[in-house]
């Protein structure tokens, strides 16, 4: 139930940005002064935080959509649900632990 | 005797529009985790966000290899989220009246995210604003 959740919070959040992703790349056709000037609000710190929310609800979703898929796809997979879920979060956090790092570093070194 | 399956995760439809759904989500998520998190890795931790701006898009949209890659991302990530909002609004939106409009926002938003993100990926042409930044000296 909380795996599922996190699905769907995760889908519809990366789906937001992705909307907000689009419109903002359709700018570099108006030329690098236009498409340079909204880049501050990407390096602002608290966007910053975002985007690492961002690659976070990415990789869950990712992890656990391969649980779903198991199940779909190997019926007995469904006896194992418990393992896979602490499969997912064992992924999920291998993943997002080093990327997390790197990703907050440049935030300390530039403040 | 049967047992049934315990239910974990959305059961598989029986056929019709719902279960192509059903492998297109599959489908495309698998393609999406290897775009996806590719994309997040280059833009994230290969690069930072310090790194990347228009030149970055520029020189990285000279390779049709990476406007493809980016354009099916595109295409991919857009379906697959929007009809994860779909399966959303049949969950909570019960009035038939709302759910035909939630629907059609939907689409629309769908049609028109897909036509300027592809116009942007298909039309940008960098020689463009080189050519006026010499001119302008």
């Amino acid at each position: 139930m909380i795996s599922w959740a996190f699905h769907r919070i995760t889908g519809l959040g990366v789906l937001l940005f992705l909307l907000l992703h689009i419109v903002d790349i359709f700018l570099v056709n108006y030329g690098p002064e236009v498409f340079n000037e909204l880049l501050f609000l990407y390096r602002h710190p608290v966007f910053r935080i975002g985007e690492i929310i961002l690659v976070g609800a990415v990789y869950y979703h990712a992890a656990n959509g391969v649980r779903i898929m198991l199940i779909d796809f190997w019926p007995a997979a469904y006896r194992y649900e418990r393992q896979l879920f602490y499969g997912v979060m064992a992924v999920f956090l291998l993943a997002f632990i080093p990327t997390a790092f790197l990703m907050i570093r440049p935030i300390i070194q530039a403040g | 005797m049967t047992i049934a399956r315990p239910h974990l995760g959305r059961e598989r439809p029986s056929g019709g529009f719902e279960l192509y759904s059903w492998y297109f989500f599959r489908i495309s998520g698998l393609l999406l985790i290897l775009l996806a998190v590719g994309h997040v890795v280059i833009m994230h931790v290969v690069n930072t966000v310090d790194e990347i701006d228009w030149q970055f898009v520029a020189d990285r949209w000279n390779s049709p290899f990476w406007r493809v890659y980016d354009w099916l991302l595109l295409f991919l990530a857009l379906t697959h989220g929007l009809n994860g909002a779909r399966l959303a609004i049949d969950d909570y939106v019960r009035p038939h009246g709302w759910r035909v409009f939630a629907h059609s926002v939907l689409w629309t938003l769908a049609l028109l995210f897909l036509v300027i993100g592809s116009i942007a990926i298909v039309t940008f042409d960098p020689s463009k604003f080189e050519a006026v930044a010499q001119a302008g000296g």
